[in-house]
């Protein structure tokens, strides 16, 4: 009895919920709702059933070092038709240079060589 | 005393040439005077803004950079300011990117020398092992 009452529901995660576990419905869930995923599977996604595919990040895989305001040509790559910086989860730009992008765009905006709104000409 | 700055500023496009060697060379000097060190000038000519500049719509790009402390700036950005014809300017601080973009480019040469080096010890292993392979049946014999 007192073994049965011991086991918390912390130390282990069977597939199989508990009853306390709130209803989800009967279909196993690993560690947790996993709502953080994203479109990895079928659940949570309205009716997705592809995985996306995993978009690389640029600068890595073209070793690009070096993000300058300089070359609006490269910047203007990451910035949409209305003159905003496109985020991240669009592009796969991985976060240190999704960050020295930013601060890039911002200085070339400073200086005229990209618009802080509306079409780059 | 050794930091490096890039300063990019916009002159209005219907400047003449003269005038506009004067002002770069009135920066020079004031960068000299207060012991700095101008690296390079770059004129990089007449080009269209993303947005209108005082209600101009064209206008000539001047990079420069320059080596000394944070006063020479100060003062330089201070006769920008004053001069009419300057439209805009920007300053930007490049030796520790600079320090970081040769750190990237030593790695990469040392990795490509890594890399060249099993290849030339390749080619030199099977011509090294055909002589004791030739050597081993006279050897015998």
């Amino acid at each position: 009895m007192t073994e049965e009452t011991k086991a918390p529901a912390a130390t282990e995660r069977p597939s199989r919920p508990f009853g306390e576990r709130s209803g989800g419905g009967d279909r196993p869930r690993f560690g947790g709702g996993g709502g953080r995923s994203g479109p990895g599977g079928p659940p949570r996604e309205g009716g997705r059933k592809f995985f996306r595919r995993k978009k690389v990040c640029k600068f890595c895989t073209e070793k690009i070092a070096d993000i300058n305001y300089k070359d609006y040509r490269l910047l203007g790559q990451f910035v949409a038709e209305s003159g905003k910086i496109v985020p991240r989860r669009l592009t796969g730009v991985c976060s240190p240079h999704q960050h020295r992008l930013a601060s890039a765009i911002k200085q070339a905006r400073n200086i005229a060589l990209l618009p802080f709104a509306g079409r780059a000409s | 005393m050794n930091r490096t700055y890039e300063l990019m500023f916009i002159v209005r496009p219907d400047m003449a040439d003269e005038d506009l060697d004067k002002l770069v060379s009135n920066l020079e000097t004031t960068v000299t005077s207060a012991a700095g060190a101008v690296k390079s000038i770059d004129r990089m000519g007449k080009r269209r803004l993303a947005y209108t500049v005082r209600k101009f719509r064209e206008g000539i790009y001047i990079l420069m950079t320059i080596e000394g402390a944070g006063t020479v700036i100060h003062e330089l950005e201070r006769r920008l300011r004053v001069t009419e014809q300057v439209i805009k300017f920007l300053t930007v601080r490049v030796d520790q990117e600079q320090k970081r973009l040769d750190k990237i480019q030593k790695l990469r040469d040392s990795r490509k020398k890594a890399s060249a080096q099993p290849a030339a010890s390749a080619e030199e292993a099977p011509a090294a092992a055909e002589p004791p392979t030739a050597d081993v049946p006279t050897a015998t014999v």
